[in-house]
């Protein structure tokens, strides 16, 4: 297991690159922009990522950390890759609902069946 | 009460936000309910730093929390122009699902039972009654 700073933690499952967002709240610019930078590099590493985030420990989101993750998809798409979310606590799956990012993201209920998801 | 001026800082506003959620936790206020405020209150913090004030660590933003026991109104004021909360294009419009940005408004509209700003555009006033769940999806369950 690999550490990015604080914020995240990178393993690996076959192909697909498991990201743990560590953080419990995701809302200042600061964080978010050390955590798009990480996520950013893991995506150019090469192309057709498989990346899975795992939102496990995050209890608090902002719409800044919104706008990074519609960031990050356009980026991993425009590279053939395929970014996949899971464990998605249901008040912030809700935030995804009400601006419909449910609609743009794919979001699975647990890291097997994401794995899955993103390496098929 | 709390009524006070910080800094254009993000600490600040982490720490006036955590002061606010501490007497939401003492006057009894649900997981929910605290999660709607925080949610709402950091994004009219950052609204009032980031877009009203535009980092401008001369500048403050005002901020007064009155948390009761049957509701919580807060108000947030920055010494910017101003903006035209009309203005802002729909985020969950086709056109715009896949830009990142517009959303903040959105979620406290969502999150809290009122939200309005001053004609000048530079100061928004939210104000959570104490429930469960979330105001926009009574009577959808």
């Amino acid at each position: 297991m690999e550490e990015q700073g604080s914020r995240l933690k990178v393993l690996k499952a076959g192909d697909v690159t498991i990201v743990e967002l560590t953080d419990r709240k995701i809302l200042d610019e600061m964080s978010i922009s050390q955590i798009s930078e990480a996520l950013s590099g893991i995506i150019a590493e090469s192309d057709g990522v498989r990346l899975v985030l795992d939102f496990t420990s995050v209890d608090h989101m902002s719409s800044s950390a919104l706008s990074m993750l519609i960031t990050l998809n356009k980026r991993a798409r425009q590279s053939n890759g395929r970014l996949v979310l899971c464990n998605i606590s249901p008040p912030i799956y809700e935030a995804f609902t009400i601006t419909r990012l449910n609609e743009v993201f794919k979001t699975c209920a647990d890291r097997s069946e994401a794995v899955a998801e993103a390496s098929s | 009460m709390i009524d006070k001026s910080i800094p254009t800082d993000l600490t600040a506003a982490r720490h006036l936000t955590e002061e606010v959620l501490s007497l939401a936790v003492a006057a009894g206020y649900s997981e929910d309910d605290r999660f709607a405020i925080r949610l709402s209150l950091e994004e009219a913090l950052i609204n009032a730093i980031k877009h009203g004030n535009n980092f401008d660590r001369a500048r403050k933003v005002r901020v007064s929390a009155d948390v009761r026991a049957e509701q919580t109104t807060i108000t947030v004021c920055d010494e910017g122009a101003g903006f035209n909360p009309a203005a802002v294009p729909d985020p969950t419009a086709d056109e715009n699902l896949e830009k990142p940005s517009g959303r903040g408004i959105m979620l406290m509209r969502a999150y809290m039972d009122e939200v309005s700003y001053n004609d000048r555009g530079n100061e928004v006033r939210m104000a959570k009654r104490r429930c469960t769940g979330l105001p926009h999806l009574a009577g959808h369950n």
